[in-house]
């Protein structure tokens, strides 16, 4: 037999507590990590001649200081960009139950597919003779999302959802200029998303809030009251953020058609019915459709995001430039509105260029992979895994509008928790240390305490049931009035909980060199 | 002698002859959490009963503060901009917002007395 | 489908535990009339990854990517050459799939590039703070026009006819909802006299340097001229390696700084997505509009950062916020921080001044051309030449013979048909030139 005679170990060892300080400040895989600019000066991590001009054509203009960046190779850069990514959550690594963000999964096909040189590496104003299968992939995205929302036109440009918005109100307001009427007043529910109001306030009209019902509808009766000759629009979110479908939307659309009014629709939601219910047959005038929820374009940390806005026949010949056509000799860019086909009014332009690209190659991409049959079972499994979880919870936790169904999300308030002194805030920082990006924490407003929990279609059984198990046991104990892993959540994180007061009182929003350091240098 | 009153948005306003001081509650400032920041109204400003006045903001929430009664804005509590915790410190004390110069006292006489704002308090 | 993990039995067993029959009643608060079967979509069905790779490889190669031609497009993008480091960092899972940075104690690797970024944008811009980026430099000078008036409580701008026609018209779409927008003559090759047009109305005015046409503008008169009369100067930068070699707004007197950031980190993609960049002064801090990250502590005192001043944001302080913008442009703003950090002060400035260089041999080439006259003399890597014949159909002409000849101004702009606008950056080559010039003789 061969023996250990290098005196190596077999055992694991001691227990190293927890508590102990390490030499580095390092813990293991945790690296703490400085900022760029105090990393290092004087190295490059590109090699590029160091070319000498002369002055005589900048015109006088040549910065006469430092720009005051740091200088480092490119393993320092890599390494301090990894370091960093390790302190993130991530879908690719957990389940990312964050209520109407729809954090489904990301095919690294689509990612390929944006980064052919044909998609990646095209002008936006090279000749358009050159452009042509660009041209042609926005106008079959156009297809797919004109046919999947039974709307007979969409505007490409909006870069996110709320600048989608701003696009579907100006063309609102477009309408009834054009009708020679001026309206003024927008109605949204208090469940909305922040950027209904912001968009309309935006976009120079009054905001006049309708209130929700106990059972988390909009007040279909409160909203016909308030409608008149001078509400422009309402702005109501479908399924809203409460998770629940609005039932009374033919009802409500055709009430505020009568009154001379539009249907804006906040898309956000639309990855619960997509593929299974037009948006067109409910009698909605405009709504964007974020192609990083429902057609899984990355959130890549907050962005970018796109909004293309579809719109009805009453809203479309005022869809913003530039406008695609096709005729025989292929596909064109209309860029200005003087050239616009009869009957085009176009309102404006959102933004330099035709829209976010990058975005359309990855969600036609997300389409042809799917297709119609598996966007609908996309839908219908993201509602299916949300009611699971409303059942498998809702003796446990409290549900304010009932036994459901819900649909693509699973609303709970915080009365439950009563008694116990952990709060929402408390309850999801510890799903933290159980491994889980919390959800959506207080909101929508109109719940006290709201968690609003929405699983996707990307979760298997198995991964739903072992969050369900945790959850669980989160309540319980909370219930129970065991509240150690609360109090103070998260413990096992990269940071505790960080002082947001003194971020907002004192604010540092850049670094700066220390002037002591830099004096003795 | 001075008066306090109280409105159903949760500011106080004292009145000592002609000129009345206006603060948020020690409930309010309980409810907002932390303050962060204040925007103040400058002198000469003129406020309506119920119109926005001023702004508190904590560090998720932002509020508006509305005059209880109409009038001249005299003077503003400048202290907030460097020291925002003075409202949670002391909300009905050196935490106060502005001065107004009252239009019209009986817009003043008509707000909640102490134990009227107590009793509606409990009501909430 | 490889995308959906639940199976068959899956979803019968949860339905179980639902108590539903099917899958149709969870929508049964949706009206019966509008649920549609799936064969009411004119659309295809579901694919193999082989399939949709080889569909949309086909539609790419119909389109001539910039690097596969002498190419010579600038006009708010530009071709750079991104270091192969830059990708491969910004598609980590952890950067790629991961949410605003909400809950920072597991999301400091965003918030601390986010810190990164603000602190290169306002290093670059010469400016005292930045946000998190916007959209793309046109939308960020609509925020910067909003903001402006919002500061001065006056409604009027007055655009610079060298602002990039896209960016003016984005502008008037959005600020004109709030006051008056007026744009000089466009003057190419020189500099409008904006000045007089100011007066105690003016809320901002917005001058791009270098301009559309590629043209150095001086700022500073600009600045004392609008502060004198209380407006704000709103400095638009399109081309931000320039800053690498030239004087920043900030120290020419601007207020507001709204830049596109693409030329760093990011590639052409037919338009987007983009970065806006925008920076300020700190006493403007509040009016700011987008997320911002700053620095604090956690419960154990060690350095941590957080979206701060959240406040101003829609999420908050809805119609009264300072912007309805939520998403913003994340993950190229890693991408404009790694290119950044990977060139270093040394790498930018070397970038700067070969882009120059590239410019200059690209003038003196096109200036020897009988016929062809150089219109903008004093510029960065970008510039305008005033051709014999209309510029559009010789573009066309030389694009169906493999040179991308750059992009006549007639697409931006009525009335100036003869103007070809050509970029030239590190990407050039002496190869290029050559194919460039020889094509043109021929054309004109």
């Amino acid at each position: 037999m061969s023996m250990n005679n290098q005196g190596r170990p077999s055992g694991s060892g001691e227990a190293f507590p927890a508590s102990i300080a390490t030499i580095s400040g390092d813990r293991g895989l945790d690296h703490e990590e400085g900022l760029i600019f105090e990393l290092g000066h004087g190295a490059t991590g590109v090699d590029l001649p160091d070319v000498q001009i002369s002055e005589s054509r900048l015109g006088g203009a040549r910065r006469s200081g430092a720009i005051g960046l740091p200088g480092l190779s490119e393993p320092e850069v890599i390494r301090h960009y990894v370091r960093l990514s390790r302190k993130n959550y991530a879908i690719d690594s957990g389940l990312y139950p964050l209520g109407s963000c729809t954090m489904k999964h990301n095919p690294r096909l689509n990612e390929k597919m944006a980064r052919l040189p044909g998609f990646g590496d095209l002008h936006p104003l090279a000749p358009q003779s050159t452009t042509q299968g660009a041209l042609e992939a926005i106008s079959q995205l156009m297809n797919w999302l004109t046919t999947l929302t039974g709307m007979p036109a969409v505007a490409m440009s909006p870069k996110a959802g709320a600048h989608g918005e701003l696009c579907g109100l100006l063309a609102i307001r477009t309408a009834i200029q054009a009708r020679g009427e001026d309206r003024k007043r927008i109605l949204v529910p208090e469940s909305a998303h922040g950027t209904n109001p912001a968009t309309a306030a935006f976009a120079g009209f009054t905001v006049d809030e309708v209130p929700a019902l106990s059972n988390g509808r909009v007040d279909a009766e409160a909203l016909k009251a308030k409608l008149g000759p001078d509400v422009a629009a309402i702005m109501l979110t479908n399924p809203n953020t409460c998770g629940l479908f609005e039932g009374e939307i033919v009802d409500i659309a055709k009430a505020v058609h009568e009154a001379g009014a539009y249907f804006y629709c906040d898309g956000a939601n639309f990855n619960a019915i997509a593929g299974k219910v037009r948006p067109g047959d409910l009698g909605i005038d405009a709504m964007h459709i974020n192609l990083h929820k429902t057609f899984s374009t990355p959130h890549g940390g907050g962005g970018p995001g796109a909004g293309p806005v579809v719109l009805s026949d009453r809203l479309a010949a005022y869809a913003p430039i530039p406008l695609l056509v096709a005729d025989k000799n292929g596909f064109r860019l209309i860029e200005d509105a003087a050239d616009a086909p009869k009957g085009a009014k176009p309102f404006g332009r959102m933004c330099a260029f035709h829209g976010q690209m990058g975005m359309f190659t990855r969600a036609l991409t997300y389409m042809l992979s799917h297709g119609r049959d598996g966007v609908r079972q996309a839908s219908e499994d993201a509602v299916l895994s949300a009611n699971y979880i409303l059942a498998s919870l809702k003796d446990v936790m409290s549900a304010p509008f009932g036994d459901g169904p819900c649909m693509h999300e699973a609303l709970f308030d915080d009365s439950f928790l009563d008694g116990t002194g952990v709060t929402t805030l408390d309850f999801a920082k510890a799903m933290i240390d159980e491994g889980y990006h919390p959800m959506t924490m207080y909101f929508p407003l109109v719940v006290h305490g709201a968690m609003l929990i929405e699983p996707t279609e990307s979760e298997s059984k198995h991964s739903l049931d072992r969050f369900i198990h945790v959850l669980r046991t989160l309540a319980t104990e909370a219930r129970e009035k065991k509240t150690e892993r609360f109090a103070g959540a998260p413990h096992l994180a990269p940071r505790r909980r960080l002082d947001e007061t003194a971020a907002a009182r004192k604010p540092v929003l850049r670094w700066k060199p220390d002037p002591l350091k830099a004096a003795a240098e | 002698m001075s008066e306090v009153r109280y409105t159903d948005q949760h500011e106080w306003i004292r009145l000592d002859g002609d000129e009345a001081t206006v603060g948020i509650t020690k409930y309010a400032a309980e409810a907002l959490g932390d303050v962060v920041f204040v925007e103040l109204p400058a002198s000469g400003k003129a406020v309506s009963a119920g119109g926005e006045a001023a702004v508190v903001e904590s560090v998720k929430a932002a509020s508006d503060i509305y005059a209880p009664a109409g009038g001249t804005v005299t003077s503003a509590n400048s202290a907030l901009e460097a020291a925002p915790s003075k409202v949670n410190e002391d909300p009905e004390g050196e935490g106060w917002f502005f001065k107004l110069k009252l239009s019209n006292k009986d817009e003043f006489a008509k707000l909640m007395d102490a134990a009227a704002y107590a009793k509606f308090l409990e009501s909430l | 489908m490889r995308y959906l993990p639940l199976t068959p039995d899956d979803r019968r067993a949860m339905l179980a535990k639902i108590g539903a029959a099917d899958v149709d009643a969870l929508f049964r608060d949706v009206p019966k009339s509008a649920v549609v079967p799936v064969s009411v979509f004119d659309l295809p069905d579901t694919q193999g990854e082989l399939a949709v790779d080889r569909a949309m490889s086909k539609l790419a190669a119909k389109n001539v990517a910039a690097s596969a031609a002498p190419f010579f497009c600038g006009a708010g993008a530009y071709k750079h050459h991104v270091p192969s480091a830059v990708d491969h960092l910004i598609q980590r899972s952890e950067f790629l799939t991961s949410y605003t940075p909400y809950q920072p104690e597991i999301a400091q690797g965003t918030l601390q590039y986010l810190f990164e970024f603000q602190t290169q944008v306002a290093l670059l811009t010469g400016m005292e703070v930045a946000n998190a980026s916007l959209y793309d430099g046109s939308t960020a000078t609509a925020e910067a026009v909003l903001m402006a008036q919002r500061i001065t409580k006056r409604g009027k701008a007055i655009l610079s006819g060298g602002l990039h026609p896209h960016y003016a018209e984005t502008v008037e779409t959005v600020a004109g909802l709030f006051g008056p927008v007026e744009r000089t003559p466009v003057t190419p090759g020189s500099a409008e006299d904006i000045i007089t047009l100011i007066d105690d109305q003016t809320a901002c005015v917005v001058v791009q340097s270098p301009d559309v046409f590629g043209l150095i503008r001086n700022l500073r008169p600009i600045a004392e001229a609008a502060h004198a009369k209380g407006a704000l100067l709103i400095a638009v930068v399109t081309e931000i390696v320039s800053l690498g070699l030239l004087e920043p707004p900030g120290a020419q007197g601007a207020d507001i700084v709204a830049a596109e950031g693409q030329s760093i980190g990011n590639g052409l993609n037919f338009g987007g997505p983009y970065v806006g960049l925008f920076a300020t002064r700190e006493k403007f801090l509040r009016q700011m509009p987008g997320r911002l990250c700053g620095e604090t502590v956690d419960a154990e005192g060690r350095r941590g950062f957080v979206l701060t001043l959240s406040t101003r944001e829609q999420h908050i302080r809805r119609e009264k916020a300072t912007s309805n913008i939520c998403t913003n442009s994340g993950l190229c703003t890693l991408a404009f921080t790694i290119h950044l950090s990977l060139l270093g002060e040394d790498g930018l400035t070397r970038l700067a001044r070969l882009n120059h260089a590239k410019a200059c041999a690209l003038a003196d080439r096109l200036a020897a051309l009988p016929g062809v006259e150089l219109v903008t003399n004093a510029f960065f890597n970008e510039l305008t030449v005033k051709l014999p014949k209309p510029a559009g159909p010789i573009v066309d002409a030389l694009a169906a013979k493999g040179v991308i000849a750059g992009v006549p101004a007639s697409r931006l702009m009525k009335g100036q048909d003869k103007l070809l606008i050509l970029a030239a950056t590190e990407t050039n080559t002496d190869e290029d030139f050559d194919a460039l010039v020889a094509a043109l003789k021929e054309a004109i």
